[in-house]
């Protein structure tokens, strides 16, 4: 293993203690494990707390700030946070009208998040949670834990986010928040595995000639092995994969990311996008907006995901309306 | 079992997990993740501390302490599935010496809550295929009147037999199910961990001084 590191154990915090470094606009408390606007809580608005595993970074914690999340509550490496720490963070930006929990669904997150939010209600703390399950790489159905929720979470704090920060009430932002995850479906391609400080080692060996298609953001294997192929071939299997899930139709318009998993080059991704944006104009759908780089990411993983969300009527403005994070920031 | 013997389980269970928390780990990047026996380690340990500080009552505040230091340390599904069955069993468990049909009946109610709370049954490819039969163990034990140690040896085998039943089946929960048919061939680690659990149950049921001796 080839990391910075000072060692395994300290990663987290030390990690945590450089964000709170270059960020003074956050308030980073590694006792409670949150990360919170420091003007927390607004008065009279509803505020959006999420939270997952480290190691998605961006993802959450770089999201946190006017127009996006409240609070963010990093877990260790790929391991849900605990019930504490969102209720910690739920009571830290609670300003009375209701806090909307971002959920991306995984059995430990889902469970963690359910008993925060009924350690909250007994606090007085009104409670609304989204769970975001947009990656079509696994079947939805009573034989798996659901589809697990990866790109189209940036979506939901976003636009969920603006929402809230224009004013809607609680049932509001959480309703957009679900149509925006209704509206949105993702598939991802490892070119490479990714290595946990603590494992030391990567997690699955990959043959030079191979790729993991339709993996998470774990670094667990993925749906199947194939073989490496050029890249318009695989962005346009994947989008096949993709919109045989999605009612998306000709004259539609979208807004696409193109993510990258933490250990592919910026150049390579803005090649996938490339293919994905001529593929989806051969099918006669528009992308209205995008996003190309790494959103969410599975620590040092070499691959990209791709999500795909309708632009629904509202969801364009709110997209559009400012937001100021570490990781998202425009009209401000 | 007494409060000295709960504790003996819990800091019991720590050592055992610290020694084989390699194996955890590798079980689970088979078909998970890579985190098994790191969070199970940081969980117990946690639990152990936790345990030094709590002023003597029943072994059911043992159980309850253990189960409210997982969920609140660990994460991940196994903090909260294996939080809940502690702290149910503890709730349930009799005051004073509970015997075998008390602590069938404290682990059943655990089984029972972990089976609600994650929506999984026996087969899934859980922690509930070794806990299970670990439970149905006990119970036959108590009705055929066993001791203890005789009792924790027969659920230590059935959560043994359980969890390596799970080699050969496809995962329906948790992360390992996202592989779907690629799932088959790899032992489920958290039926590994409750199977760990179970054969330091019967190790430190067996070395109980306040245990009667021979058979039933």
């Amino acid at each position: 293993m080839k990391k910075f590191l000072n060692t395994a154990e300290s990663f987290l915090p030390d990690a945590l203690a450089g964000l709170a470094a270059a960020h003074p606009e956050l308030r980073v408390d590694l006792d409670t494990g949150t990360v919170v606007r420091s003007d927390a809580p607004t008065e009279g608005r509803v505020a959006l707390v999420s939270g997952g595993g480290s190691g998605h970074e961006p993802l959450h914690t770089g999201f946190v700030g006017a127009g996006m999340l409240d609070a963010a509550c990093p877990g260790e490496i790929f391991t849900s946070p605990v019930p504490d720490q969102m209720l910690s963070a739920a009571t830290a930006v609670n300003s009375g009208a209701g806090v909307l929990f971002v959920v991306k669904n995984y059995t430990g997150d889902v469970l963690n998040f359910e008993m925060a939010a009924d350690l909250a209600s007994e606090e007085g703390i009104e409670v609304q949670s989204v769970l975001v399950n947009d990656d079509v790489a696994v079947e939805d159905s009573t034989f798996t834990a659901g589809r697990r929720g990866t790109g189209a979470t940036l979506f939901v704090e976003k636009i969920a986010g603006a929402a809230a920060a224009r004013g809607d009430d609680l049932a509001s932002v959480a309703e957009i928040g679900r149509r925006v995850n209704a509206a949105s479906r993702s598939f991802a391609v490892a070119l490479t595995a990714c290595t946990t400080p603590s494992a030391g080692r990567p997690g699955f060996d990959l043959p030079e000639d191979e790729i993991e298609v339709g993996v998470g953001i774990h670094g667990e294997p993925g749906r199947s092995r194939e073989k490496l192929r050029p890249a318009n071939e695989i962005a346009a299997d994947v989008l096949e994969i993709i919109l045989n899930d999605h009612d998306l139709a000709s004259g539609d318009e979208a807004i696409v990311m193109v993510n990258g998993l933490g250990g592919t080059p910026l150049s390579e991704l803005y090649l996938v996008y490339g293919e994905v944006s001529s593929l989806l104009a051969k099918r006669g759908i528009t992308i209205v907006r995008r996003l190309v780089g790494d959103y969410v990411t599975s620590l040092d993983m070499a691959g990209c995901s791709i999500t795909v969300c309708r632009a629904e009527e509202p969801f364009l403005a709110l997209w559009d309306a400012p937001v100021n994070t570490p990781a998202l920031r425009w009209g401000v | 079992m007494d409060i000295d013997l709960a504790r003996a389980w819990v800091r019991a269970i720590a050592e055992a997990i610290e020694a084989d928390k390699e194996r955890l780990t590798r079980l689970d990047a088979e078909i998970g993740d890579g985190d098994h026996g790191n969070n199970m380690d940081r969980g117990f340990s946690a639990a152990v501390q936790a345990l030094d500080t709590l002023t003597p009552g029943t072994a059911g505040d043992v159980l309850v302490k253990t189960g409210t230091t997982l969920i609140s340390r660990v994460g991940g599904a196994s903090g909260p599935l294996y939080g809940t069955v502690f702290r149910t069993a503890g709730k349930r468990l009799a005051a004073g010496d509970a015997g075998v049909a008390d602590l069938a009946a404290a682990l059943g109610a655990g089984l029972d809550s972990v089976c609600k709370l994650g929506s999984a049954q026996v087969g899934d490819k859980t922690m509930v295929d070794a806990l299970s039969p670990a439970v149905d163990a006990l119970s036959t034990a108590a009705d055929s009147e066993s001791d203890l140690g005789t009792a924790t040896a027969a659920a230590a085998e059935a959560a043994d037999k359980g969890a390596q039943s799970t080699v050969p089946l496809q995962a329906r929960k948790g992360r390992a199910s996202y592989l779907g048919p690629r799932s088959v061939g790899h032992l489920d680690p958290g039926a590994a961990s409750t199977a760990l659990i179970f054969r330091v149950l019967a190790n430190v049921a067996a070395a109980d001084p306040d245990a009667p001796r021979g058979g039933a």
